[in-house]
């Protein structure tokens, strides 16, 4: 049986927002599934959704075996849920948090005490325990969070981008932790994230969200070897002419795919040392000015734009200013 | 049972939360003296009118300042639920199968609760200032109950329209504009034959009145049968507050 489920999920908000246009995934059981695409792209719709917090408009999903409109508190008791802004109460202690959290999932008594020191315990929380939330660093925030979700021992987690705004060492140990509840606990997760590294880090499976649209699906290693070859990517001068560059480079020998951007140039060469003088002369050739020239091996960048015609960054971009 | 065990802990968080505030508790106590103090310096002249049941104006005044303290504290209770909102608190909630009931129930009780201590307190200090009560034992238990059943219904009212109103703003707006009115079209602060005719009539179907008149008729000891009469009307206005917030509180879950 898989984790999660999901059959042609749509959603248009009440304001006309169409944030999902028909997703279909599947998350096996204990693997980390990442969610990944730029601000905007539906992520947080779908994660909500999947955890009952909204109604889809249209589409199936089953979340641990449960369909999430015949029984969403059976769901809810199933899985934990970690939103991506940090939801911990800040007018209370860890502990409190933890423990409301237990009561509200049916705990009590010396087990769920015994829980909640352990969560502390592994969550590197035990020495801010009885302080006031408040005062707490935004890591270790994001911990409790995590930790609040895990409450109950559910299966399967849900963390919405869990590591957007930490600092490089906080992430590394979200990271660490979030790799240990799969690998040694079992525990299926979902993952968001609009980091490119992150979900080539984390994930077994990825899917690649654009305009409420999966645009691609597989191992990150599988998504990346369908990009055989290198990318150069070519940025021109001031003022050059990028429609005309790419016809010249269109008959390059070994050049397969072009991309343009406003003035840059994505080209996708089987072997890049190669391909780079020649890119560079055809241009010349035809006096097309160039301002910059990269060589590198494919990323989920270069599987992004493939997809979507875009670059994550300029999309992430995009959608933070309308969001 | 389940709505029961979580109203109860999520009341027991907003305790904790007042509790933290001991500036909350020092305003909680010092208001009602200077209420207290500028009301009866403010309508002496009231007093000498004469027509006090208990004689004194400052007797009249305790049990409807212990309202007016209840009215006034929980009628910004919504903001709370906003607040909640915004942190997320509610939608971690949401995602647990506690009860969808308890948050509300929860909020209604922490109204109630809350006003009831702070009518406590005007009732000491009433005291204190020499007020002594027609009926020691069941008039304190009237005029808490009072002031916890009208605490409720508009603890409940605030946060219902605070997710309506969705913002701050507009439920400051609205209990400014409504707490005052009620108050004034009440006996809280004035004898109802001093009232112009027109308002006695209004006040018949003001809540606020209506626990007015029952905490001072059980703090006088002239409990009869308006008492209960009283009594019937909050339950039934608290249960159409209830309600309303409960309501809204459905509409705010099938929003998103
Ligand atoms: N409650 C809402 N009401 C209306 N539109 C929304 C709501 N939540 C999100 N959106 C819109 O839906 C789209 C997808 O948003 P979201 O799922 O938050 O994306 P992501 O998590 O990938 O950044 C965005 O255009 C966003 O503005
Ligand atoms: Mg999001």
């Amino acid at each position: 049986m898989n984790a999660i489920e999901v059959q042609d999920l749509r959603k248009t908000y009440r304001n006309g927002v169409e944030a999902l246009r028909g997703v279909s995934f599947a998350v096996e059981e204990g693997e980390i599934f990442g969610l990944l695409g730029p601000n905007g792209a539906g992520k947080s719709t779908a994660v909500r959704i999947l955890c009952t917090l909204s109604a889809p408009t249209s589409g199936r999903a089953r979340v641990a075996g449960v369909d999430v409109l015949e029984d969403p508190d059976e769901v809810r008791r199933r899985i934990g849920y970690v939103a991506q802004e940090s939801s911990v109460d800040i007018q209370a202690t860890g502990r409190e948090n933890l423990a409301l959290q237990g009561h509200l999932q049916d705990l009590s008594g010396p087990g769920l005490r015994g829980r909640v020191d352990e969560l502390l315990e592994r969550f590197d929380l035990a020495d801010a325990a009885d302080r006031m939330v408040e005062t707490y660093s935004g890591g270790m925030k994001r911990r409790l969070d995590v930790a609040m979700g895990l409450i109950h021992r559910p299966r399967l987690l849900f963390l919405d981008e869990p590591t957007t705004g930490l600092d490089p060492e906080s992430r590394a140990v979200m990271w660490r932790e979030v790799r240990d509840l799969a690998q040694e606990g079992g525990v299926s997760v979902l993952l968001t994230t609009h980091y490119l590294e992150e979900a080539d880090r984390l994930s077994r499976h990825l899917a690649i969200v654009d305009q409420g649209r999966i645009v691609a699906r597989g191992t990150p290693d599988q998504l990346k070897s369908e990009l055989h070859g290198d990318r150069i990517t070519v940025e021109l001068a001031e003022g050059a002419d990028v429609e005309r560059a790419a016809r010249c480079l269109a008959d390059l020998p070994g050049g397969s795919e072009i991309v343009t951007e406003e003035r840059t140039l994505h080209v996708q060469v089987t072997n890049g040392a190669r391909a780079v003088p020649a890119v560079v002369a055809a241009l010349e050739d035809a006096g097309v000015r160039i301002a910059q020239v990269a060589l590198a091996r494919p990323s989920l960048d270069d599987v992004y734009l493939r997809a979507t015609g875009h670059s994550f960054e300029t999309a992430d971009a995009a959608g933070e200013g309308e969001g | 049972m389940k709505a029961i065990r979580d109203t109860l802990q999520l009341f027991m968080r907003e305790i904790r939360i007042s509790l933290r505030m001991p500036i909350w508790i020092i305003i909680s106590i010092i208001q009602p003296i200077i209420w207290l103090l500028l009301f009866s310096q403010l309508f002496r002249v009231v007093g000498s009118l004469g027509t006090f049941p208990g004689g004194s104006y400052l007797g009249f005044l305790a049990p409807g300042l212990a309202i007016m303290s209840s009215l006034f504290s929980s009628a910004y209770g919504g903001m709370g639920l906003l607040r909640d909102i915004e942190r997320g608190f509610v939608d971690r909630l949401l995602a647990t199968p506690a009860s969808r009931g308890a948050l509300i129930g929860a909020r209604v009780l922490h109204a109630a609760v809350t006003v009831m201590f702070q009518a406590a307190v005007i009732l000491v200090i009433s005291f204190v200032l020499g007020v002594r009560p027609g009926s020691w034992v069941l008039g304190t238990l009237i005029v808490l109950l009072s002031a916890g059943l009208l605490g409720g219904a508009f603890g409940a009212a605030s946060n219902g329209l605070a997710l309506l109103a969705g913002r701050y703003e507009i439920l400051m707006a609205l209990m400014n504009f409504t707490i005052l009115p009620l108050t004034f079209l009440s006996t809280m602060i004035m004898a109802r034959p001093l009232m112009p005719g027109w308002m006695q009539a209004v006040t018949r179907f003001n809540p606020v009145d209506w626990a007015v008149s029952a905490a001072r008729d059980g703090f006088d000891g002239t409990a009869s049968g308006t008492l209960a009469l009283h009594f019937l009307l909050l339950l039934a206005f608290m249960a159409v507050c209830w309600l309303l917030a409960a309501r809204a509180f459905g509409r705010y879950r099938a929003r998103n």
